[in-house]
């Protein structure tokens, strides 16, 4: 099987989005699920989230590098093949009918929130969505998503694009106007998503969250991912990996996504310089 | 030629040299040393150690021919009974199998033949010079789809392929092999060996797509539409963990997870491999079959930790393969009888200490073995960076969960009846996601049993 990149652009600095050729994945993708893929043999199996499918053809995967894998896959051109992709993975995002939605991304979250607007929408759903980055540059998929959602609000650290300020200042604000949504998504950063959550529990809002521990398999084959939901052990690549992020136990999420970042500054280190991986001993 | 009474010993590397690397720890017979084992088989009309045998493989056969010094003709009879003889040679539980059953056992200070490593030596000879062609009987019209490349798919999948079967198998992972390759440790089972083990079989014409998770890439469903017969071979996939306060703690891993690390993801080369693994300095192993063997003796294999396994029976009733328990004895790993984790006691997220309680042995429970029964107030506290827990798997429920109306043991487990058909028509199921986790061999033996029944199920239908 070749996982042949059709086109790759870079959207923003260390971001690139990328079409993969993968019918049978493509086929069978919902909104919500993830592949892992690998760059090459001797590198890490990376779990991304689906961004989009097209024509039953190819998939649409948007990383921001990094570390070592993320690097050896920016390495990758249009015309290149990846070594593996397996998915989809995990359970597709939970979609209401006929409701009112607020849908959060933050950072390259923002590419994981695009197919549950889209789903959201052909189920005649009413969406708000509110998306944040540090600046202007790293705010991604604007045009789709504006197209997509009923409602897109911005929100930059800097103030470069739309508002000021931080994806759950958006959402105060939609409350303080009187808004009532029926559910909400959060995917970005683990901090952001912790504290959407908890903006979404003060108003008793179902808010899924999309977990990002670390993962092997994907398949509930190793019980790395395991996270804490509510007073139960959960595996985000089977169970998941959206949770009602109001019970996560963030602390424990965050803790355990922090297992090796010494071995990841060496492993990234040994990267730049050119010393990687290749599997030569 | 005289016979010794004792087996010719094979070479094994020294324990505080190998305890360094993950090169393979039994280094096999020679030649000479293989032939003289041989003579030492007593070709019993009525073989005990035949019936031992998960797959029934002559035994006195393949010796006789190579006391004949016919090797290929000794490989060729293990390859009708068995696709994977180098694979069996190595990590079979022979003492409670074949050897055990071997007349010799009877006879005053004898050691019984050692079959498993002539079985090792005929497979790698053949391995090594290639002197078997392949024959496929004439190809029929039919189709199989296999889940999982492990030894029961591998196995089903060889059988009906050689009889002119159209068989694909399906693999989750990015390499074939399953249990093989993401368990079994290099040191015990180099993964080479498991490698050209396959070819043999893709030669046969068995096709194998990697990164294919049945249920979710393509559906149960797609795969009856496609082809004539499914058979499930998908394993005991998902680890049981203790779940004692502590547990989110980093440090605490699975025992698959660390072994999948280590053998699928090559992490004891990193940073050569992106996948990393670590262990700190005190390591403590919970378990005492052979998959905490393998995962004690991987983590010693780091380099940088003392590692001891915990059990919570005694060494009477550990249910390791005994070569394994030797081995890891040998290599100075620590154990510790009646000993069992209640929780563990961390330090800004990272485990520090594991609170153990001593257990004594009461009553036999339903395995026969005397259960372990807690000791009130009798606790102990070891210090550890990292814990491995190897207690056992539950059937993995990512391909279950989509075919509902599949009947399942009370275990979860896949209910199949004897000849391994299950409430399905047409989907037959084998090894591990039926037994509960078992061995190489009973996976291989129930992938030739389903074979059998799925040509018999084929031919029926015409």
């Amino acid at each position: 099987m070749s996982y042949r990149i059709i086109s790759k652009e870079k959207i923003a600095s260390n971001e690139y989005d990328i079409w993969i050729h993968a019918p049978r994945i493509a086929s069978h993708a919902k909104a919500g699920q993830f592949v892992i893929l690998m760059a090459d043999e001797s590198g890490e199996r990376i779990p991304l989230t689906i961004a989009d499918t097209d024509k039953k053809e190819k998939i649409r995967i948007i990383y921001q590098v990094v570390g070592t894998s993320t690097e050896r896959l920016a390495r990758l051109e249009a015309g290149d093949s990846l070594s593996n992709c397996a998915g989809p993975l995990g359970k597709a995002s939970e979609i209401p009918e006929n409701e009112k939605a607020l849908v959060i991304g933050g950072g390259v979250g923002i590419a994981a929130i695009l197919t549950i607007v889209k789903t959201l929408k052909e189920k005649n759903n009413e969406v708000t969505c509110i998306i944040g980055s540090r600046d202007s540059e790293h705010i991604i998929l604007r045009d789709e998503l504006e197209a997509a959602a009923d409602e897109l609000l911005i929100y930059t650290d800097d103030g470069s694009l739309g508002n000021k300020g931080l994806v759950t200042d958006g959402m105060n604000r939609q409350f303080e106007e009187g808004k009532v949504f029926d559910a909400a998504w959060a995917v970005g950063p683990t901090v952001m998503m912790k504290f959407c959550a908890k903006v979404a529990r003060e108003h008793d809002l179902l808010i899924w969250t999309s977990l990002n521990p670390i993962m092997i398999d994907g398949t509930g084959m190793c019980g790395g991912c395991r996270v804490k939901v509510g007073e139960e052990i959960k595996y985000a690549c089977v169970d998941g990996p959206e949770f009602d992020g109001r019970i996560v136990d963030w602390d424990v999420l965050m803790n355990r996504q922090k297992q090796y970042l010494d071995e990841e500054k060496e492993s990234h280190h040994r990267c730049k310089i050119g010393l990687d991986g290749a599997g030569e001993k | 030629m005289s016979t010794s009474k004792k087996r010719v010993p094979t070479r094994e590397r020294a324990p505080e040299e190998r305890n360094k690397d993950f090169y393979e720890v039994n280094l096999g017979y020679e030649k000479r040393d293989a032939m003289e084992e041989a003579e030492r088989c007593l070709q019993c009309k009525n073989p005990l150690c035949v019936k031992g045998c998960p797959v029934s493989i002559d035994i006195p056969g393949f010796i006789a021919e190579l006391k004949r010094d016919h090797i290929s003709e000794s490989a060729k009879i293990l390859k009708t009974y068995n696709y994977l003889p180098a694979i069996c040679g190595r990590v079979c539980p022979q003492e409670n199998q074949c050897e055990g059953a071997c007349i010799l056992n009877r006879m005053k200070d004898n050691e019984p033949v050692s079959i498993g490593k002539l079985e090792k030596f005929v497979a790698d000879w053949e391995r090594e010079h290639k002197t078997l062609s392949v024959s496929v009987k004439e190809k029929k019209s039919k189709c199989v789809a296999v889940v999982g490349s492990g030894p029961s798919g591998l196995t089903c999948a060889a059988y009906l392929a050689e009889r002119g079967y159209d068989c694909t198998i399906f693999e989750a992972l990015h390499m074939a092999g399953g249990v093989l390759v993401y368990g079994i440790p290099e040191f015990r089972l180099p993964k080479s060996i498991v490698q050209d083990e396959i070819e043999a079989i893709k030669s046969l014409g068995v096709k194998i797509e990697t990164d294919i998770i049945v249920g979710k890439t393509i559906t149960i469903e797609e795969l009856r539409d496609e082809f004539d017969a499914v058979f499930i071979g998908i394993g005991a996939g998902t680890p049981k963990m203790m779940g004692i306060p502590g547990s989110e703690l980093i440090g605490i891993y699975s025992s698959s997870e660390f072994l999948t690390r280590i053998n699928l993801m090559k992490s004891f080369k990193f940073p050569y491999f992106d996948t990393p693994v670590r262990t700190g300095k005190h390591v403590i192993v919970v378990g005492g079959g052979n998959v905490a063997m393998d995962a004690a003796r991987s983590a010693l294999r780091l380099g940088e930790a003392d590692v001891k396994v915990i059990y919570r029976r005694t060494e009477s009733e550990i249910p390791a393969r005994i070569e394994e328990y030797h081995h890891a004895v040998e290599e100075g790993i620590e154990f510790h009888w009646l000993t069992n984790p209640v929780e563990y006691i961390g330090e800004n997220g990272r485990l520090k200490a594991v609170k153990i309680q001593r257990m004594e042995l009461g009553e036999p429970d339903a395995s026969g073995r005397r259960r372990p029964v807690p000791i009130e107030n009798a606790y102990e506290v070891f210090e550890a960076d990292t814990v491995i827990e190897a207690i056992g798997q539950t059937p993995n429920k990512v391909l279950l969960e989509t075919i509902p109306q599949l009947k399942l043991n009370r275990w979860g487990n896949i209910d199949a009846d004897e000849t391994l058909q299950t409430s399905m028509d047409g989907i037959f199921a084998g090894g591990d996601i039926v037994t509960g986790a078992a061995t190489v061999i009973e996976a291989m033996g129930a992938g030739k049993l389903a074979a059998q029944s799925i040509i018999e199920h084929l031919e029926k239908r015409r």
